[in-house]
């Protein structure tokens, strides 16, 4: 005979505000089945928690309502205080009397009868709930990193060093990705390669890391610790394995004139290149677009010219099967190309600026790459153009971001910290320079970045500009922008020689698709998101999926190592567990009803029915049943639903127990 | 095919060059234009200011008419095209508003008249390769700087004719009978239009600033395509002399009236003698005339 216990939660102020909760106790132990009842201020609290416990143990109770918030905020809580005093967890149910009514309802009346109903249809189920034991399945010890910039570099390093494999798989010919391209960091002016390169070797080099570059996560299949993942290794046409790096092939290379991706365009690269000297690995891999003898069939020189037979012109892509545990997203960003329109009519672009009509108008990374000592100028600060050193510099703030009328609403976060930064390398390097920024504020919350700022701005005297530039037109050899001193209140004419647009961070490409194949969810910008902003902010609302860096949204090198660094913290709890837990909430196939009909099989989203045989014992086939894989199944209950014999029922939901619930709902009053 | 011609009251007015101009362009270029029966006020500055559903009624009523016609209606006037389309965009947006317009003025009409502004016509409809193709009198040598000003561009969700910014399609048509492009900053500037009445000196200053960046960049003459830009740039020059001492004296041509001299058309056919700058000769000096 069941013994029901009922608690009654004020939650302060938000229930007792509309809901007589001493009254739906008095009525809850009237209820068939329940012997105590009682309403208490905070049930979650350690009081509340001791006085369930103590009428456990009083009144020997079997199961429990707690009428509260959402299952969502405290079954977790309830659950274990019910655990605690003895019971099988699954024997305590929450009411949500919060959510589903104090706080939609206005009247003490009408919120106090509807949680009484809600309360007796709990009361109704939970006389039918069944012990339940979670679910232990075991745990690949091995991490996917999925992007090789910082952000997955410094993730991949974290969990290898705690002696489990990383698979690191990264879309580019090499890890780095666009801190490689920077020249210096701010706050402290060190250079991006100088603190990087090592870094990047180290991740080639470490023992517990498997590196795919030039590959791309293709498929994943499974759930937390136990998932399948298959990767696309790209073609390279050079073979790795023989390839000695002598760099004779590049150096021979007849198809000269491809722009350079590593350098924003400003100069050209071969056809089989590698994309940039540091390079890990620095293996050359030919553009099949751009090659001679895969565009005409003729040419030939890299094969003919490498000594030591590496250059394949049959190499094919190779897909590779992996068994992960945990996988850690970190796809990093682009910037927004301002010339055009978003090709998916998200963003619209920016004529004002005459970007890609005029070469003198560039982006913040191509100004990184010209201010690199790795860059296509040595350094030199020369405009792209006719080669001639800037006089002045105009670097404008907010190109894109914070901008509605134009789609994107959110700031990119760096841009205020590199336009200082810029403005600052640039007058140490062109002296007599002069350096404009227009901006809207100045964000520099970061740590020591407002010193730096006004480091700019009172020791390099970098004139900083409160406004909106309005156009660019040329005049001359001349870039002219006009636009507002928001300060003094009047438009203002500028002549420069060069403008630095800081466009907005916008995620990487082709990111929407990875989600939807890992079933993680993103916001409009397809930035990934996070499974709670303030309290959860590495993980995702998939269970061993986590994130780390821009993928996530615009931050800077300091902010993306941290949140990498958080996210490999998270794996390694993971890895660390001999097997996991999973609730044991999920579908069961009922053998001998079940007539292979496979309807199940179709709804199924999570690849969860599998198609078991029965056989009697000399072997024989003697049917064909559904089996529902235990560590895939979501409890989602779409294959109850759908099942035309009545043959699957969802362990805590089942058939009995929510028709008694309809049922008590249903009673009149 | 024949396209509906709305022509508004500007073009019957003031800008009957333009008129005379899109007719005669029409006419060379075998286009048959038959003009919206019993067409009303389109609704701009007035309507659109005070009272949205008589401005949709306006613009529901005309495109109805249109739509007996054509399927597809042509616009010279900048301010009529925009206000036309955005009666289509409205009544797509806002079924209540739709059913009300519709009742207020007595049709019944789907937002199915696509609404094309004369430049549109010429590029999208008629195509660039076809008026290359029919040119006669390259206006070769002659620098033209176009004004889009702001009504043809602006909403860039609404209208959806060009770059709002950085808008090209006018210029394409000046390349296609052989002008000068002119790369300036002032394509879209405002002339002050809508400060006419109540600060005149407002104007005088935008269309000072308009013109000295036309004149600055080598523009030998302005193309328009709306009646109000057109009156404030071409008229305003005698005040700007007077008031603040500077003399442009640069031609301002509807874009019709350049594609004209283009097509072998006549001075008269083109209705040049109205413009109140002489363009004749600027047009005579560069062989176009």
């Amino acid at each position: 005979m069941a013994r029901i216990g009922v608690f009654v939660c004020h939650c302060g102020e938000n229930i007792a505000r509309t809901v007589n909760c001493a009254k739906v106790a008095e009525e809850a132990a009237k209820m068939p089945g329940v012997v105590y009842a009682l309403d208490y201020k905070y049930m979650c609290s350690d009081p509340g928690q001791e006085i369930i416990l103590k009428a456990i143990k009083e009144h020997r109770l079997t199961s429990v309502v707690v009428a509260a918030c959402s299952p969502h905020m405290h079954e977790k809580t309830f659950r274990g205080t019910a655990s605690r005093g003895g019971l099988n967890p699954y024997m305590c149910e929450q009411a949500n009397i919060r959510e589903h009514c104090s706080w939609v309802h206005e009247s003490i009346p009408e919120g106090t009868d509807k949680a009484i109903d809600i309360v007796r249809t709990l009361v109704a189920k939970v006389m039918r709930d069944q012990p339940l034991d979670v679910i232990k399945v075991p745990v690949t010890k091995r991490c996917m990193v999925i992007g090789g910039g910082i952000a997955g570099i410094q993730a991949a390093l974290d969990v290898a060093a705690a002696g489990y494999e990383v698979v690191l798989v990264e879309r580019q010919a090499s890890i780095g990705g666009h801190m490689s391209q920077l020249s210096e960091t701010f706050p402290t002016l060190d250079c991006s390669q100088c603190i990087l390169t090592p870094r990047m070797v180290e991740v080639a080099q470490h023992p517990k890391i498997k590196l795919y570059t030039f590959s791309e996560v293709e498929a994943v299949s499974g759930y937390v610790g136990n998932f399948k993942v298959k990767i696309r290794r790209k073609a390279r046409y050079v073979k790795e394995e023989v390839c000695i790096r002598c760099g004779l092939c590049t150096q021979k290379c007849p198809a000269k004139k491809i722009p350079n991706e590593f350098n924003c365009g400003l100069d050209n690269r071969t056809a089989i290149h590698v994309p940039f000297p540091q390079a890990v690995p620095n293996i050359p891999r030919i553009d099949r677009e751009n090659c001679t003898w895969f565009q005409k069939g003729k040419c030939g020189v890299c094969k003919k010219i490498c000594p030591v037979n590496a250059v394949d012109y049959e190499m094919e892509d190779k897909i590779v099967e992996e068994d992960i545990g945990a996988i850690v997203v970190a796809t990093g960003y682009e910037l927004y190309d301002i010339a055009g329109n978003d090709p998916n009519g998200l963003y619209s672009g920016y004529g004002e600026y005459g970007k890609g009509k005029y070469a003198d108008v560039i982006d913040g990374l191509q100004f990184e790459r010209l201010a690199s000592a790795s860059g296509p100028t040595g350094g030199e600060i020369r405009r792209p153009s006719d080669g001639k050193e800037p006089k002045t510099i105009a670097f404008l703030a907010c190109i894109g971001s914070r901008d509605n009328q134009k789609g994107i609403s959110f700031c990119s976060n760096i841009c205020c910290m590199y336009l200082a930064k810029h403005a600052m390398l640039y007058e140490h390097k062109v002296h007599g320079g002069k350096g404009y920024i227009f901006y809207m504020d100045i964000r520099s919350g970061g740590k020591s970045y407002d010193e730096f700022v006004r480091r700019a701005v009172e020791e390099d005297h970098v004139c900083y500009v409160r406004g909106r530039v309005s156009k660019v037109y040329k005049r001359g050899d001349k870039i002219v922008l006009r636009g507002t001193d928001t300060l003094l209140g009047r438009p203002i004419e500028l002549e420069a020689d060069m403008v630095v647009l800081a466009t907005a961070v916008t995620p990487s490409p082709g990111v929407e698709k990875l989600a939807q194949m890992l079933g993680i969810p993103y916001d409009k910008y397809k930035f990934l998101s996070e499974a709670h902003p303030k309290l959860r902010p590495v993980e995702t609302v998939t269970a061993g999926i986590y994130l780390a860096g821009c993928c996530q949204g615009p931050k800077d090198i300091p902010l993306t190592v941290a949140q990498a660094s958080g996210a490999a913290s998270k794996v390694l709890a993971l890895l660390s567990r001999s097997e996991l837990e999973r609730e044991p909430t999920v579908a069961k196939v009922d053998e001998t009803t079940c007539v292979a009909c496979w309807c199940c099989y179709e709804v199924c989203p999570y690849n969860a029915i599998e198609k078991k045989e029965i056989r009697d014992r000399k072997g024989n086939l003697i049917k064909m049943v559904a089996n529902v894989n235990r560590g895939l199944c979501q409890g989602c209950g779409l294959c109850a639903a759908t099942c035309r014999s009545g043959s699957i029922d969802l362990a805590g939901f089942n058939d009995e127990q929510l028709m008694a619930e309809i049922e008590a709902l249903a009673q009149v009053r | 095919m024949t396209y509906a011609y709305y022509p508004g009251c500007s073009l019957e007015g003031t800008a009957g060059d333009y008129n005379e101009s899109t007719q005669a362009v029409c006419r060379a270029l075998g286009v048959p234009l038959k003009e919206v029966p019993d067409w009303v006020c389109c609704g701009t500055t007035p309507a659109h200011e005070t009272n949205q559903l008589l401005v949709t009624s306006l613009g529901v009523k005309n495109l109805a008419s249109a739509r007996s016609v054509s399927d597809k209606v042509v616009v010279p006037c900048a301010a009529c095209y925009n206000r036309l389309k955005s009666a289509n965009y409205e009544i797509s947006h806002d079924k209540a508003l739709k059913a009300k317009a519709l009742n207020a003025a007595e049709v019944s009409y789907d937002g199915d008249a696509q609404v094309l502004h004369v430049i549109e016509l010429l590029v999208r409809e008629i195509g660039l390769e076809k008026l290359k193709a029919a040119v006669k009198k390259p206006l070769k040598g002659l620098a033209v700087a176009s004004y889009y000003g702001c009504l043809l561009v602006r909403p860039e969700r609404i209208m959806k004719f060009d770059d709002a910014e950085d808008p090209q399609t006018m210029d394409q048509v000046v390349a296609a009978v052989g002008g000068d492009v002119v790369d300036w900053p002032g394509k879209v500037d405002c002339c002050g239009a809508s400060a006419a009445i109540p600060h005149t000196e407002t104007v005088l200053k935008q269309v000072n600033q308009i013109l000295t960046d036309a004149k600055a960049c080598g523009a030998d003459v302005v193309a328009v395509a709306c009646p109000l830009c057109q009156n404030n740039l071409d008229l305003r020059q005698l005040d700007i002399r007077k008031k603040i001492g500077k003399d442009h004296n640069i031609p301002i041509l509807y874009i019709t009236q350049l594609v004209g001299l283009a097509l072998g058309l006549s001075a008269s056919e083109l209705a040049l003698q109205k413009l109140v700058v002489d363009a004749t000769p600027v047009l005579k000096a560069k062989g176009v005339l």
